[in-house]
């Protein structure tokens, strides 16, 4: 079997089962306090660190490109309240524009 | 109750917004990973049965970029692990067992627990809803726009070109904007922020993300 196919059954098999173990893991260990707020903190933690890593990495890169200009807009089209599609439209054609013009 | 249809039609709104914008994102991921070498079968595949962006691009940059498939897959699986992190999350609001966890585990990303999390102020029925539909949603025009992506990878351009990559992260901090709602969640962003920036040249690709894990971790301990 090729390395490609190799990749592909792995990792989907691989993510299935980590998915399907955070929904099995007994409730009693998420009613303690402690458990709770660390698991309301856990999406605040990755998720700004995706944006970090897909605003300023290329792999193991970091660089200033279009997207930075991109998602700059973003930030100030949150601080206006500007609604969601408005935040990802306003931060999709800044970068298109940056990408073309820069 | 005009209070509850309105509720349910925000969040509705706010699953498709993303199901839309993050779907569309699978042009890119169905282009580059038959640019990569993977048939157009096996681009489909990972979306219908990995379905997790983020390990998606993993196992095909690795291993397009002439990496072994244990590396590959060991990078995916790191990526991988923070939906078993959101998985521990969403639980015990779905309270599903039988073959309803089976499918609510298939659908456990960033996107439906970001969005099932951001409608925490309207009730725990909503954040069910925000969950199955944005779940259901993303896997939908994920599927559709991989298939699209890497039929047209030829074709197609640099989706660069069309600001997707800007548009992914502008819908993630969309997604986290609203939970910055005190002092001490502000920090933990922007330390979040700080720690993947200042890892991303010293680690493989993945590892700065879940790094980040044990700051939320250290937050929450000490948390009054």
């Amino acid at each position: 079997m090729s390395v490609t196919w190799w990749g592909v059954i792995g990792t989907s098999v691989i993510a299935f089962a980590l998915k399907y173990l955070g929904h099995s893991i007994p409730e009693k260990f998420l009613t303690q306090p402690k458990v709770q707020k660390v698991n309301a903190l856990i999406p605040v933690a990755l998720l700004s660190a995706l944006v970090a890593v897909q605003t300023f990495a290329d792999k193991s890169r970091l660089l200033l490109d279009h997207r930075s200009g991109g998602v700059g807009v973003a930030v100030i089209a949150l601080l206006l309240r500007a609604p969601f599609p408005m935040v990802v439209i306003s931060s999709a054609l800044t970068s298109a524009f940056l990408y073309h013009f820069i | 109750m005009p209070v509850v249809s309105d509720t349910t039609n925000s969040t509705l709104r706010d699953s498709f917004s993303v199901s839309l914008t993050v779907g569309t994102y699978g042009i890119a991921f169905g282009a580059a990973s038959v640019a990569s070498g993977f048939s157009v079968l096996q681009s489909c595949l990972l979306s219908l049965l990995t379905f997790s962006g983020a390990s998606q691009f993993a196992v095909i940059g690795v291993i397009g970029a002439g990496g072994s498939a244990l590396s590959g897959i060991a990078t995916a699986s790191l990526l991988g692990f923070r939906n078993g992190l959101y998985g521990v999350r969403m639980a015990p609001i779905l309270k599903v067992k039988g073959i309803k966890r089976l499918l609510a585990a298939h659908i456990t990303i960033d996107e439906s627990t970001g969005v099932a999390l951001m409608q925490e102020p309207r009730g725990e029925n909503a954040i069910r809803l925000g969950f199955w539909a944005t779940g259901w949603g993303v896997f939908l025009f994920w599927n559709i726009f991989t298939l699209a992506g890497a039929l047209g990878a030829q074709a197609m351009g640099n989706p660069a070109a069309w600001g997707l990559d800007a548009a992914v992260p502008a819908a993630f901090l969309g997604l986290v904007w609203p939970r910055l709602d005190s002092p001490r969640t502000r920090i933990l962003s922007v330390s979040a922020i700080a720690c993947a920036i200042a890892f991303t040249p010293y680690l493989p690709a993945g590892l700065p993300i879940i790094a980040t894990t044990f700051l939320a971790l250290a937050f929450g301990l000490t948390q009054k």
